[in-house]
């Protein structure tokens, strides 16, 4: 650390005397980001990366060579000026580099732990094509999270303006609904939010684990909401408890943001899946998170299974967070199945080199055929073939390929399926009218409205399985054109 | 909002039923629908319930549960006055009522609670409505007036013969089937292991049969897939696609096998719990 101050202040004094010259940041090392040894991290659920310090987080804005093009703004899906936040950072000005995310993020501790930063903006960074490794292009994330967590525990509360007499409805609280309520409750609104489950947060809450987003984060937004004067209900599933249209005709919400999320997990339809100990990540992950199955029998009463050996099947994050919640549930062996190359992975960067370190076991160009039980119906087992890349598909990829006669058998007694999902079926099958395509999703404008006056639509409701950063871009949208609807509907 | 409980009571060993107020539910909920309940707003399990019936003028709804597990002991604790932590729905799709002539509903054990409504509903609409109400001994036949009020016929049957006939519902509902006309629709909602024997009898006389499904379930709303069972071979979500389904398409051998999946961890959760409880002098 003492090193890293020394080269700090040479870098500093350097700066004063005439300024930085590319080659100097080029020299400037790129900074790890400190983190929870791999044995011990496997048996808590404390947050694995922790943070930068001070001292790393300038040098590595140091790094930053303030590109005119600024490409790795095109990189952002909504659009950071992120060349600012970082010379602000390098500045020591730390309240500005927060204030310059805000003004198109409003989760930056969520988004900078989260974001797939290296098919975003850190891909396009300039640094990183000079190394030809993305993997040292200026580390954008882990400077978004350290202007966040600096700001320290108290996010301002946005200005409110002037009551309109307008009512708008959030369904659902993750990410774009968060964003879509703030922003309609900004521009004078009465909003309230409807959350199916008993606490809000949505994903956030509920999917990705508290060792990678600790979920006083994302309590800590929904705090600001309640402050702003948002109503958050709880426990209220809308096509159910009212239905869209109950909302707008009997209890006079004039706009509808849909934010409901992804659903129906997608199994493989193979041999065996209805055994006890196979689950659906979602369900599995749920479990843990919201149902803190890790105290089972300590307080906390979620029934999940207690596995011993686990094959999880899927390469996305949803994969890698369901891998290592399993370690820490005090799995003793855990694999990865996955049927295409390392390469292909979907998960971020990030996650799948912590789930290797901890010991999560990789087994690429691999797929189950059948998932044996015993005679109580119990998994006992895990039927997989071998695959290898042939020909490129319609996509240009490589299609994996079944290796006849390679069928081995992984002895797992718990199977956890997290190869996608479809669309959550409940605001379709309840609202007449409502536009969906054949995969179930809601259709909307690029404003983000639907086939329905007054309604709007985003995040993974709309997307697909997304992300938190895509999701927030259309509850941003979604709002604008909300409060633009509400001001022309005098 | 709060979720007082204003009346409770026993009905047998296990099972007890209490009214709780939980006035939007009241308001939206249709025959054949359940809410998910939660002891406290913490971290805790989320019980699935039936909703065995409302009064909209009160703002309540009235839950029928058995002690089974940790959850629903610490439910069975709870005292009138108290309030439960949640109670999120309706959900499940209503049950599709209409006067179809003669209907009979068969009732096993816990199940007459979530018949209930739905046989009355099936009274209300015009049909004939023959109820058979089976538990394994007299005390644990419960809600029998109630179904009496309304049925135009009314069978009980216990397995040891301690009430009604000495019989498994199967019995009766073979004769009742065999009549002529024959009824037009049968509802089975039990055991799964009733309910399979009973669309097992019903199909010989080719009576259509609608089941009600009480399976593992986290969110109700058709994200988690835990509730997933297999009808007519493709795969189905009970909190979204069900709760009820043609009976002769579901593969209950499936069904109860996951059903089982949570039973032992459940039971060593429960165990704890009373042990908990009697150290702190809960037990009466
Ligand atoms: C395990 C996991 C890990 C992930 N990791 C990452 C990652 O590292 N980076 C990343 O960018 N993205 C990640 N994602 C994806 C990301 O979380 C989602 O794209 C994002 O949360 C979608 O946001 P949303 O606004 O659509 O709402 P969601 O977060 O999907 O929330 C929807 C909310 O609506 C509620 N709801 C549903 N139906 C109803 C109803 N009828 N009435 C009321 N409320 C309802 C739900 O209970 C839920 O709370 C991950 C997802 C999972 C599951
Ligand atoms: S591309 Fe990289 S070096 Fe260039 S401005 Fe952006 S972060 Fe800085
Ligand atoms: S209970 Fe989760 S999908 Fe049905």
């Amino acid at each position: 650390m003492s090193d890293d101050r020394t080269l700090l202040n040479e870098l500093l004094e350097k700066q004063k005397a005439g300024g930085l010259k590319p080659s100097d940041r080029y020299a400037i090392p790129p900074q790890p980001m400190p983190a929870q040894e791999a044995s011990e991290r496997r048996s808590n659920i404390s947050e694995v990366a922790q943070g930068y310090t001070e001292t790393q987080a300038r040098l590595e804005a140091m790094r930053c060579l303030q590109c005119k093009t600024a490409p790795c703004m095109e990189g952002c899906p909504v659009r950071i000026r992120i060349k600012d936040f970082v010379t602000a950072i390098a500045e020591g000005q730390y309240g500005e580099a927060l204030a310059i995310i805000k003004e198109n993020s409003l989760l930056p501790a969520v988004c900078g732990r989260v974001c797939p930063q290296e098919v975003q903006c850190q891909e396009k960074c300039t640094v990183g094509k000079k190394f030809k490794d993305v993997d040292k292009a200026v580390a954008i994330g882990r400077l978004e999270r350290f202007a966040a967590d600096r700001a320290g525990a108290a996010p301002a509360v946005p200005q409110v303006a002037a009551p309109t007499g307008k009512k708008v409805a959030i369904i659902g609280s993750g990410p774009g609904s968060i964003v879509a309520a703030a922003d309609t409750r900004r521009a004078g609104h009465e909003v309230t939010v409807f959350e199916a489950f008993h606490k809000p947060g949505g994903v956030m809450v509920y999917g990705i684990p508290e060792f990678r987003l600790p979920k006083a984060i994302v309590q800590q937004e929904i705090d600001v909401l309640k402050q702003m004067g948002v109503e958050i209900v709880c426990n209220f599933v809308v096509g159910r408890t009212r239905t869209v249209d109950q909302l707008m005709k009997d209890d006079g919400f004039d706009a509808v943001y849909v934010g409901v999320g992804a659903g129906l997990p997608s199994f493989m339809n193979i041999p065996g899946e209805h055994l006890i100990g196979v689950y659906s990540a979602n369900e599995y992950l749920t479990r843990a998170n919201l149902m803190k199955a890790y105290n089972f029998g300590k307080g906390a009463d979620t029934p999940i299974a207690v596995s011993k050996r686990v094959a999880v099947l899927g390469g996305g994050n949803v994969a890698m967070d369901a891998a290592r919640t399993a370690l820490r549930l005090g799995a003793e062996k855990v694999y990865l199945v996955y049927r295409r190359s390392e390469k292909e992975m979907p998960a971020r960067l990030e996650e799948v080199h912590h789930a290797k370190e901890e010991g999560v076991d990789f087994r690429i160009l691999q797929n189950p055929k059948r998932i044996l039980g015993n005679g109580d119906g119990n998994v006992a087992g895990m039927e997989c073939l071998k695959y290898e890349l042939g020909e490129p598909d319609s996509s240009g990829r490589r299609r994996p390929v079944p290796i006849e006669g390679s069928e081995f058998t992984l002895d797992v007694d718990t199977v956890i399926v997290a190869i996608g999902n479809g669309a959550n079926p409940l605001i379709g099958q309840t609202t007449p009218g409502l536009e969906l395509n054949k995969w179930g999703n809601i259709v909307v404008d690029e404003k983000c409205k639907t086939s329905l006056e007054g309604v709007y639509a985003g995040g993974d409701i709309v997307l697909g399985a997304a992300t938190v950063i895509l999701a927030m871009g259309q509850g941003r949208t979604a709002a604008a054109a909300i409060n633009e609807y509400l001001a022309s509907k005098a | 909002m709060s979720h007082r409980i204003v009346s409770k009571k026993q009905l047998s060993e296990h099972v007890f039923t209490m009214e709780v107020e939980a006035p939007l539910v009241a308001q939206a909920r249709r025959p054949g629908q359940f809410v998910i309940v939660g002891v406290s707003d913490d971290y805790g399990e989320r019980i699935p319930l039936t909703i065995a019936g409302a009064d909209t003028a009160k703002g309540t709804i009235r839950l029928i549960w058995q002690r089974v597990g940790k959850s629903t002991s610490e439910m069975a604790d709870l005292k009138i006055g108290e309030t439960l932590g949640y109670v999120a729905g309706p959900l499940g799709k209503p049950t599709h009522i209409e006067n179809f002539g003669t209907v009979v509903c068969i009732g096993g054990g816990i199940g007459n609670a979530p018949l209930l409504p739905i046989a009355r509903g099936m009274k209300e609409a015009g049909n004939t409505v023959i109820s058979i109400l089976g538990a394994r001994t007299k005390e644990l036949v419960i809600l029998e007036d109630e179904f009496a009020a309304f049925s135009d016929e009314l069978i009980v049957v216990t397995d040891d013969g301690s009430h009604g006939r000495k019989a498994l519902v199967t019995e009766p509902l073979a004769e009742i089937c065999g009549r002529d006309p024959k009824p037009a629709l049968a509802v089975a909602i039990g055991p799964a292991i009733m309910m399979k024997f009973c669309c097992e009898t019903t199909r010989k006389f080719a009576v259509p049969t609608q089941v009600s499904l009480n399976t593992i379930m986290v969110d109700g709303t058709g994200m988690c897939g835990g509730c997933r069972v297999e009808v007519g071979g493709q795969t189905k979500f009970v909190c979204v696609d069900g709760p009820e389904f043609d009976g002769h398409e579901v593969n209950f051998d499936i069904m109860m096998k996951r059903l089982s999946a949570y039973r032992n961890l459940e039971q060593k959760a429960h165990e704890a719990y009373k042990q908990h409880r009697c150290r702190i002098g809960l037990n009466d």
